[in-house]
């Protein structure tokens, strides 16, 4: 008898537990994303921090996955969405990544009223709208923006050679001549994926931005000539790195140049965050340029929020939304996460000299999207180029590489 | 009536078991048959009925051709150097020295630590930077003036996927040699006093007594070790990350199915893997269960 009151007692004091835990949140919001380290989970936080403030009803659940570029978390987010689990809204890059995967697969929703209602189709790049749309429907909201054809360079390096920064591919080759007579490595570079990101700007930089944007919306003839050009040049800028890549990752590629065991890297400007961790100081320590063909263009990649069909709780979903778009979001996350705002009216003063340089380009430049950060093709296509890729950089045969792109458009692009 | 009884019982006992064998095994190896033989692509399931092409494909797959070939070199010198390196283990440690059980754990020790752990270690030791930034391995040769050693390791073209071999043998060598020991002590002292009188010499008894009777032994070290090298994955990623030079099946897979949403072609690689090992397998059980039932 004692025993069953007290089984009672324990449970009764359980539940009320369990009751005024939930009590005081009238709703929560499952956001998922791979932002686990660094200056990315710090950026989190922060805009989380904005999220308390303005909504303290919604409990904020945190769903990360940890794993580089997300490729654990999102085949953790694909195996949630088939079993019908979906999490209220999930970081991804913004453009074909989100759509030809997603939106092909009806799992996330059009967010154009929520465009109009927060005024963010006037305070957004206009080029920037079409690379996150299909069909004229708006898809996720972007925190941030990445440059990804940015060339880093040792300016002492450079100076000491009496090389200029180059601006067009033929200074470029004739200057990374120069270092390798010298015996200076012209080129740093790393695994494979930062030679898929080395190649998308090469493709940008010989065959300029209407071209390159041709290449994604089929306008542009893989198999043409011109094509063929960009590969012997991005052919030939292998040449010049080093022999070790396969083994560094990006930040030891970075760190060659920094150290000065190397002259250029081809990065995105999340380097500029690993340069500052490293107590270096812009211009004299690491100077920028665009790569090389690519001058007045801003070839971006940018980290989304999305809206789930069949959210648990879509309003609390819809506030999460309009916090990563609001101004007040951005200026929280974006300054910690070392990128610049989606935004343009974002305060410049919250920003280092590289981020400010890069908010004028921002406004002012031809925007175009990456190949490797998931804008201008879908995950499938990107993977066969990823596997034509790695088979060229291992045999050297052209011919194949570009019969094989001319495939990879074909199967999983938009090519005929 | 009673004994009737008790099979029922264990029937009912291990029937949870059976059934979630049943479902979650070879439910979704058929499952995943299927899903080899549809048209798959992307997110939401597509059952189309696409025959044999997934495997087709794979058979002109460049990148499948890379991947049969480094399943091969990779089991070649991982089998191979992890048999010939734990029998000379064994046969040092058979020997009767002075602290044996330090060297026993000493040796087995590796197989204790992940394939990650492993993996990510000799990622240091085997740095192949040159010049002013040789480390591990090489910068070690360098110190002792063997120049000639400092080498590429995994990122040798066309070889380097041998170079992982070396890390798996570190790990997996240590075992082999537990195994052979227990297959040594298991030999009668007799045969070889025998032998002994017989004027073999130590080679000779070796030879014609003691590897014979190891056969067994080296069977099963065989059929455990090469299975285990057709389903590398994690080491070959703690070391190298997801490149292609160094991609086995087991990569392939992953990156064509959760990178690239190609389920059908992923689950076509899967179900490659899982008859490549069963071919190795089954015949090993179907071995084991008749000596077992002849004893």
């Amino acid at each position: 008898m004692n025993k069953k009151l007290y089984t009672l007692m324990t449970l009764l004091v359980a539940a009320a537990l369990i009751l005024s835990a939930c009590g005081p949140k009238a709703s929560k919001v499952e956001v998922f994303s791979w932002w686990t380290g660094g200056g990315e989970a710090a950026g989190l936080e922060a805009m989380i921090k904005v999220f308390n403030e303005k909504y303290p009803n919604i409990e904020f659940i945190n769903a990360a996955v940890a794993g580089g570029a997300g490729t654990n978390a999102r085949a953790v987010l694909a195996t949630r969405l088939q079993a019908g689990d979906p999490p209220d809204s999930w970081q991804g890059h913004a453009g074909q990544e989100l759509i030809g995967t997603y939106v092909a697969g009806n799992q996330i929703k059009p967010l154009n009223d929520l465009y109009q209602s927060e005024g963010w189709l006037s305070v957004m790049p206009q080029t920037l709208i079409p690379l996150i749309s299909d069909n004229g429907n708006i898809y996720s909201v972007p925190v941030n923006i990445h440059r990804a054809n940015v060339l880093w360079y040792n300016p002492a390096v450079l100076e000491a050679n009496g090389v200029s920064v180059p601006t067009t591919m033929d200074e470029w080759f004739a200057a990374m001549d120069t270092l390798q007579a010298a015996g200076v490595t012209p080129l740093a570079l790393g695994e494979q994926w930062t030679k898929m990101h080395l190649m998308e700007t090469v493709l940008l930089g010989t065959l300029g931005p209407d071209k390159y944007n041709g290449l994604w919306t089929g306008a542009t003839d893989w198999g043409s000539p011109e094509v063929t050009k960009a590969l012997e040049n991005f052919q030939k800028v292998l040449t010049y790195a080093n022999s070790d890549s396969a083994s560094l990752s990006w930040q030891d590629a970075a760190k060659l140049v920094i150290d000065g065991d190397a002259a250029f890297n081809v990065m995105g400007d999340w380097a500029e965050g690993y340069f500052r961790e490293l107590g270096k100081t812009p211009k004299t320590d690491y100077g920028w340029a665009p790569v090389p063909g690519s001058v007045g263009v801003f070839q971006f990649l940018s980290d989304s929020f999305v809206l789930a069909v069949g959210a648990p709780d879509e309003e609390a979903a819809i506030a999460w939304l309009k916090v990563a778009g609001s101004k007040e979001g951005q200026e929280a996350f974006n300054p910690v996460k070392g990128s610049i705002c989606a935004r343009t009216d974002c305060d410049k003063a919250l920003f280092g000299e590289y981020l400010q340089s890069a908010m004028d380009d921002w406004a002012s430049n031809v925007v175009v999207g990456s190949l490797t950060h998931g804008v201008v093709a879908n995950d499938s296509w990107k993977t066969e180029i990823d596997t034509a890729l790695g088979l060229f950089v291992q045999n050297g045969d052209l011919a194949a590489f570009q019969n094989a792109l001319v495939a990879a458009c074909k199967n999983s692009g938009p090519c005929k | 009536m009673s004994r009737d009884k008790d099979r029922y019982l264990s029937i009912l006992l291990i029937s949870p078991s059976i059934l979630a064998v049943l479902i979650f095994i070879y439910g979704f190896i058929g499952w995943s048959v299927r899903v080899s033989l549809s048209e798959w692509k992307g997110l939401n399931p597509d059952y189309t009925w696409a025959g044999l092409k997934n495997y087709i494909n794979l058979f002109s797959d460049p990148r499948f051709h890379v991947d049969i070939r480094n399943t091969l070199i990779f089991t070649g010198v991982f089998v191979a150097g992890s048999i010939l390196v734990g029998f000379f283990l064994a046969v040092m440690l058979d020997q009767g020295l002075k602290g044996e059980g330090f060297f026993r754990s000493l040796f087995l020790f590796p197989m204790a630590i992940s394939y990650i752990v492993t993996g990510v270690v000799w990622r240091w030791l085997m740095n192949p930077a040159t010049g002013d930034r040789l480390s591990g391995f090489n910068l070690l040769f360098s110190y002792l003036h063997l120049d000639f050693l400092i080498n590429k390791w995994h990122t040798t073209e066309n070889w380097g996927i041998a170079a992982i071999a070396l890390a798996a043998i570190w790990q997996m060598s240590g075992y082999t040699m537990a195994i052979y020991l227990a297959g040594l002590r298991s030999i009668p002292d007799e045969l070889r006093e025998a032998a002994r009188i017989d004027g073999a010499n130590e080679l000779q008894i070796y030879r014609h007594i003691i590897l014979p009777l190891l056969s067994p032994v080296t069977l099963s070290a065989l059929i455990i070790l090469g299975h285990m090298s057709l389903k590398v994955f994690d080491l070959i990623v703690a070391v190298a990350g997801k490149q292609l030079p160094l991609d086995v099946p087991a990569i392939y897979m992953w990156q064509t199915t959760f990178d690239g949403l190609f389920y059908g072609r992923g689950a076509a690689i899967g179900i490659l893997l899982l008859v490549s090992v069963a071919m190795l397998i089954i015949p090993y059980i179907r071995y084991t269960l008749k000596t077992e039932t002849q004893q």
